[in-house]
C-alpha cells in the first residue's frame, strides 16, 4: 500500500492518520478537509469557547507544524464530492483526483436544519469554530436567548449563556430535556438543574414559527405561546455526512455500513467516527455512536484494519457534559434499557445504572468519577443485572 | 527505559478516562474529582502502553509522559 487518502479533518481523521504512521506506514499520507482550519476540537466549542473566549488557535488538535514532521500532507476548504471506487479515486471540490489505494472515510456529522427557520441566517447553530466564535459575539447579558431543542448540547449552550447573565428559554419537544437518550429521572434531574439555576425550561413543546424583526425573533409554539428573543439557538442533533457518498456504489445504511472490524462494503476503503454503524460485539448491538472517545478509538482501528488487523471493534461508548458546575459522564448505552437503578440522587450528585435483557449496559455518573471507571469495566465484562445492583447496595452499607 | 507521568490539574476535568486506560497509574481525589498520580515519580516500561493510551484518552490534553 503506496497511497493512503483519509477524508475528513476530524477527530477520527487526525487519529487515523496518527495510528497509520505508528504502524509504520511509511507511503504518501493525504488528509482532506472541508474547514478552513486545521483539525480542532469540537467539545469545547459549546463550554470553553463560550464561557470563556478561549482563543481558537488552543483548540488545534496538533500543533501546525505536526503534519510536515508526520508526512501528512493537508488539502484544506476543499471538501470531498465524490468517490469512485472503480478506479479508486477521490475527487474534490476544486476537482482536483487523489489516487488511493487505501482510503479512510472520517467526514464526521452535518448539522440538522431546523425546518421552521427556512435557513434564515440569523439562526444560531453550533457546529464548528465559526459558529462559537459567532455565536459569542452576541452574547451580552439581559439578552434574551431561545434554544431550540433539548438536547446536550443546546443545554450546554443553555447553561453557558445563563452563566454570562443572559435570560435563557430552552424549548424541548420531549417530556423532559435528553429525553431521546434517558426516560425518566435523569432528564428531570437536568430540568431541576437549569431551573435551580434561573433557566425556564419548556418541555413538551414544539415548534410553530420563528420570524425575524429588526429587534431580534418572534417564536411562536404550537400550543399558543409566544417568546421573543434576542438570539435564537437550534440544537436538534445531527446527521452522518455522507451524501457525497451517495453514487459510489458504497453500501450507506444510517451512516456508512461497516464490517465489525470497520470496512466498509468497497475493496480498500476503512471507515471511523461519527458515520460508522457497526455491530459492538460487547452488546450485540448495530450502533452508530457520535462521541469524542469513539473518534479517537475507532480513527486508531481503522487504520490498523486497512493495514491488515482483523479484530472486531469492541468498545463501551464514553460521553460527558458540563453544565453549570456539573460534569456528567456517561458509559454504556441506554438504548432499550428495561431496567433502571438510581443509586444515588442529590442536588450535586446523581449515579444510575441502565439494564437490559439480565445485563448491565450503561451508568450514568454526575460528581462521581471513580464510579464510572467501575462501570465501564462492569458493562465490558457483561455483568449481570443482579449482581451490579447486589454490589451497589453492597458499598453504600 | 523508565518513564515519567504528570497531569496539568489546572487542565484535568475530571473525565476519568486515565483511570480507564491506565488504572495502574492514577486515581481520582474524591474531594476535587481531579486526577492523581500513583505510584512515585518512575515508572517501569511494562506501563508504556497504559501511560500512552492515557495520554491519547484524555480530552482536556493534561498528561504528559516524558522518558526518564
Amino acid at each position: 500500500m503506496d497511497r493512503i487518502v483519509v477524508v475528513g479533518g476530524s477527530l477520527a481523521g487526525v487519529n487515523a492518520a496518527e495510528a497509520l504512521r505508528e504502524h509504520g506506514f511509511n507511503g504518501e499520507l493525504t488528509l482532506v478537509s472541508a474547514e478552513e482550519s486545521l483539525p480542532y476540537d469540537r467539545p469545547p466549542l459549546s463550554k470553553q469557547m463560550l464561557l470563556e473566549d478561549m482563543a481558537p488557535e488552543k483548540l488545534l488538535l496538533k500543533p501546525t507544524d505536526w503534519y510536515e514532521q508526520n508526512g501528512v500532507t493537508v488539502a484544506l476548504a476543499n471538501p470531498a464530492r465524490r468517490l469512485d471506487s472503480a478506479t479508486q479515486r477521490v475527487v474534490l471540490a476544486d476537482d482536483s483526483e487523489l489516487e488511493y489505494d487505501g482510503l479512510v472515510l472520517a467526514t464526521g456529522s452535518s448539522v440538522r436544519e431546523l425546518s421552521v427557520a427556512h435557513g434564515d441566517p440569523r439562526l444560531h447553530v453550533l457546529h464548528s469554530m465559526e459558529d462559537a466564535v459567532r455565536l459569542r459575539a452576541e452574547f451580552a447579558p439581559g439578552k434574551h436567548l431561545v434554544l431550540v431543542g433539548g438536547g446536550f448540547i443546546g443545554l450546554e449552550v443553555a447553561a453557558a449563556a445563563r452563566a454570562q447573565g443572559l435570560d435563557v428559554t430552552v424549548i424541548a419537544r420531549g417530556p423532559a430535556p435528553l429525553s431521546r437518550v434517558f426516560v425518566g429521572d435523569v432528564g428531570q434531574w437536568y430540568q431541576g438543574l437549569h431551573e435551580r439555576n434561573g433557566v425556564d425550561v419548556r418541555c413538551g413543546s414544539a415548534l410553530e414559527a420563528i420570524e425575524w424583526g429588526v429587534d431580534g425573533a418572534v417564536v411562536t409554539l404550537k400550543n399558543g405561546n409566544v417568546i421573543k428573543a434576542d438570539i435564537v439557538v437550534a440544537g436538534v442533533g445531527s446527521t452522518p455526512a455522507v451524501e457525497w457518498l451517495a453514487n459510489s456504489g458504497i453500501e450507506l445504511s444510517n451512516g456508512v455500513a461497516c464490517t465489525p472490524d470497520l470496512k466498509t462494503s468497497l475493496p480498500n476503503v476503512v471507515a471511523a467516527g461519527d458515520i460508522v454503524n457497526w455491530r459492538n460485539p460487547i452488546f450485540g448491538e448495530q450502533m452508530r455512536v457520535e462521541h469524542w472517545t469513539n473518534a479517537v478509538d475507532q480513527g486508531r482501528h481503522a487504520a490498523s484494519t486497512l493495514l491488515g488487523n482483523r479484530d472486531p471493534f469492541a468498545s463501551v461508548p464514553y460521553f460527558w457534559t458540563d453544565q453549570f458546575d456539573t460534569k456528567m459522564r456517561f458509559v454504556g448505552r441506554t438504548t432499550g434499557a428495561d431496567q433502571t437503578n438510581i443509586e444515588t440522587m442529590t442536588d450535586d450528585k446523581l449515579v444510575a445504572t441502565f439494564g437490559r435483557d439480565g445485563v448491565l449496559i450503561g451508568a450514568v455518573c454526575i460528581g462521581s468519577p471513580r464510579q464510572l471507571a467501575k462501570y465501564k469495566v462492569a458493562i465490558q465484562n457483561r455483568t449481570p443485572w443482579d449482581e451490579a445492583v447486589e454490589a451497589s447496595l453492597t458499598a453504600a452499607r | 527505559m523508565a518513564f515519567k507521568v504528570t497531569v496539568d490539574l489546572d487542565l484535568c476535568q475530571g473525565y476519568a478516562n486515565c483511570l480507564i486506560e491506565a488504572p495502574a497509574l492514577f486515581d481520582i481525589d474524591d474531594d476535587t474529582n481531579k486526577a492523581i498520580i500513583l505510584g512515585g515519580d518512575e515508572h517501569d516500561e511494562a506501563l508504556r502502553n497504559q501511560a500512552d493510551a492515557s495520554v491519547r484518552g484524555c480530552p482536556a490534553r493534561a498528561i504528559v509522559v516524558e522518558d526518564l
